[in-house]
């Protein structure tokens, strides 16, 4: 019972600093700054290219790509915030002295942790839930597009916000705030570049250019899961109609996600997190 | 087949039951026990086979030099850093168990507190994770007590090195402690904080709260602790009530005059120096008849009476300071010659 208080405790304290040191409020700002330019560029888009005299297919098409774009622009913003949040909020606390007073309290370490991860977690993923479905409705509103099945792809965004954000708790307890949130990100954008490589490998029929993509994908699965994101976003029929011309494109994704794939990403999450309670116990302070 | 404390034949029951009586009926554990700690970082040792207790209520000063290990020690007794050997205990619990620290507070030395949080939060946060009932009333007057009382609402990102340190005193006082543990708590603060530290730890003390107090500040250390643990590299260099380490005091005097019954009432007082007309003489401390305060008057008086005439007592006793600089010193000494 007193573990649980803890770590609610600790969360709340942990969305509470995500708020005092505004971080919500320059994320606010970065993603209305996105969601009007988007804006801008689909009315634009529709308006002048005529989005009305392509074929519906090409128009879906279009539709479908501008979005993976633009949430893309927004799993950055959240990937770099979350890293650079999560950094300071471990490694920080432990490097200034704060922990300490907090840790002489009779609380467990992993409790600490948890908590913190928890917060985190919450404000990562209640941020791309509700950008994402911002962007959705301002596609909807400037070009009439809705994506087939929006709430997998805004869930497996959010997944990718925690992957990448468990991936730096790790990374705070082991190396310097800064540090962790450089590498952080630094693997998130190779992983998300390897997948890249491997989709071209894929539609070249390289099968060692491919395989690049397909263990990056293993190794972090922010970039699987962010295909499978794009492919609830896109529309399938439209993609299926063009065909092979557009394999290996960044912005589209040929399949969706399997189970598998997804059961791998929570046993990914519990292992790096697990490393991290080891470390941050075994750390002295 | 393992076997487990089940309920076992009547007689079992019996011996248990009373085996929980006398438990029951020990006197309540020290403070803090500890027993053999070691501490390396690396291949360098910080602390080698430290042992050392604060009974329930008292007041520990522990000192010694910079790279002593005194922090280190703090900080393996409060968990923070992992010992790697020996066992300590907290208010009766071994320190490998969290609820060890549910009635302790703790003053860093590197002394930090969110700073996005107001002073009351940053109380509230503490009051929360120690798991203990403290109203928002004694939590104000806990920080009236640190002199905090106007800036309660204020951001700790605004309080300077000194109001932190304030702050920290109030945190480690709010959840009820019946030890706290304050690392060098007077750093930042002025002449008057201080005074105002000194005063909150006799008060500690007249509530039988123990108190375990590293400070360099020797002269606060002599003025409010019982026991002072000397650790000189790492190691127990000396422990020991202030009577114990600074032995007794003297007083000297400045006769003329001296007659041998003077003579006489100085050595029935304690052995006597003489150097000239001026006579070091041992008192004894806290022996029966005069009180240890009386003693230099009742001397004085003495000796007048007796023709003595008296130009000058000056009362003389090894400062902690002295004593401690001997007892480094002689640890230096005696490993320059182990290493010789």
């Amino acid at each position: 019972m007193t573990g649980v208080r803890t770590v609610l405790t600790i969360a709340g304290l942990t969305l509470r600093e995500a708020r005092r040191r505004r971080v919500v409020l320059a994320l606010a700002v970065l993603t209305v700054l996105l969601l009007g330019l988007s804006g801008w560029g689909f009315s634009r888009l529709a308006a002048e290219s005529g989005l009305d005299t392509l074929t519906s297919g090409q128009a879906r098409l279009a539709a479908s790509q501008l979005l993976n774009l633009v949430m893309f622009g927004l799993s950055l913003i959240a990937a770099l915030g979350t890293a650079f949040l999560a950094g300071p909020t471990l490694a920080g606390e432990t490097e200034s002295g704060i922990a300490l007073s907090v840790l002489a309290r009779p609380v467990r370490r992993h409790q600490v942790l948890l908590g913190k991860w928890l917060g985190l977690v919450t404000f990562g993923s209640a941020y791309v839930v509700l950008a994402g479905l911002a962007q959705c409705l301002v596609v909807l509103a400037t070009v009439d597009y809705w994506p087939p099945r929006p709430a997998a792809a805004l869930a497996l965004l959010a997944a990718q916000t925690v992957v990448l954000l468990t991936l730096a708790v790790l990374l705070s307890t082991v190396v310097s705030p800064m540090a962790s949130g450089v590498v952080a990100v630094g693997l998130f954008g190779a992983t998300w570049i390897a997948g890249v490589v491997g989709g071209v490998g894929a539609a070249f029929g390289n099968e060692g250019v491919a395989r690049v993509g397909t263990i990056s994908r293993m190794v972090l699965p922010t970039d699987g899961l962010w295909r499978g994101a794009m492919h609830g976003f896109q529309d399938s029929a439209a993609i299926a109609q063009v065909g092979a011309e557009m394999e290996g494109f960044p912005f589209l994704s040929d399949a969706p996600l399997t189970g598998a794939y997804l059961a791998w990403a929570a046993v990914w999450v519990a292992m790096v997190w697990g490393l991290a309670a080891i470390s941050f116990q075994r750390r002295d302070l | 087949m393992a076997t487990g404390p089940t309920a076992g034949p009547p007689a079992d029951v019996a011996a248990r039951e009373t085996a929980a009586r006398l438990v029951a009926e020990l006197p309540p554990s020290s403070a803090i026990w500890a027993s053999g700690l070691r501490k390396s970082y690396g291949r360098r040792p910080a602390v080698e086979e430290v042992s050392l207790e604060v009974r329930r209520g008292e007041v520990v000063g522990l000192l010694g030099p910079n790279g002593a290990g005194k922090t280190t020690v703090i900080k393996m007794l409060l968990g923070l850093v992992r010992a790697d050997g020996g066992e300590a205990m907290l208010l009766g619990r071994p320190t490998t168990d969290p609820a060890a620290r549910a009635r302790v507070g703790y003053l860093p030395e590197l002394f930090r507190y969110q700073p996005w949080l107001s002073a009351t939060e940053v109380m509230a946060l503490h009051v929360r994770l120690a798991g203990v009932t403290v109203t928002p009333a004694e939590q104000r007057e806990c920080l009236a007590l640190v002199g905090l009382a106007e800036r309660s609402r204020d951001r700790v990102g605004g309080f300077s090195k000194g109001m932190q340190q304030r702050l920290g005193l109030a945190v480690a006082l709010v959840a009820r402690p019946e030890l706290v543990v304050l690392d060098e708590p007077t750093s930042a603060l002025d002449p008057l904080g201080r005074a105002d530290v000194r005063d909150i730890v006799l008060d500690l003390r007249s509530r039988g709260v123990a108190v375990l107090l590293n400070s360099h500040l020797i002269g606060e250390v002599e003025r409010v602790c019982d026991r002072v643990v000397i650790l000189d590299r790492g190691r127990v260099a000396a422990s020991g009530t202030l009577e114990d380490l600074l032995g007794r005091r003297e007083v000297r005097l400045h006769l003329v005059d001296a007659s041998p019954a003077v003579h006489a009432r100085l050595a029935a007082t304690g052995t006597v120096e003489q150097t000239g007309d001026w006579y070091a003489v041992t008192l004894p401390v806290g022996t029966g008849g005069a009180t240890d305060d009386d003693a230099v008057p009742h001397l004085v008086r003495d000796l007048v009476a007796l023709g003595a005439r008296v130009h000058a007592v000056e009362p003389g006793r090894v400062s902690l300071e002295e004593r401690l600089l001997d007892i480094l010193r002689a640890g230096a000494t005696a490993r320059s010659e182990a290493d010789a």
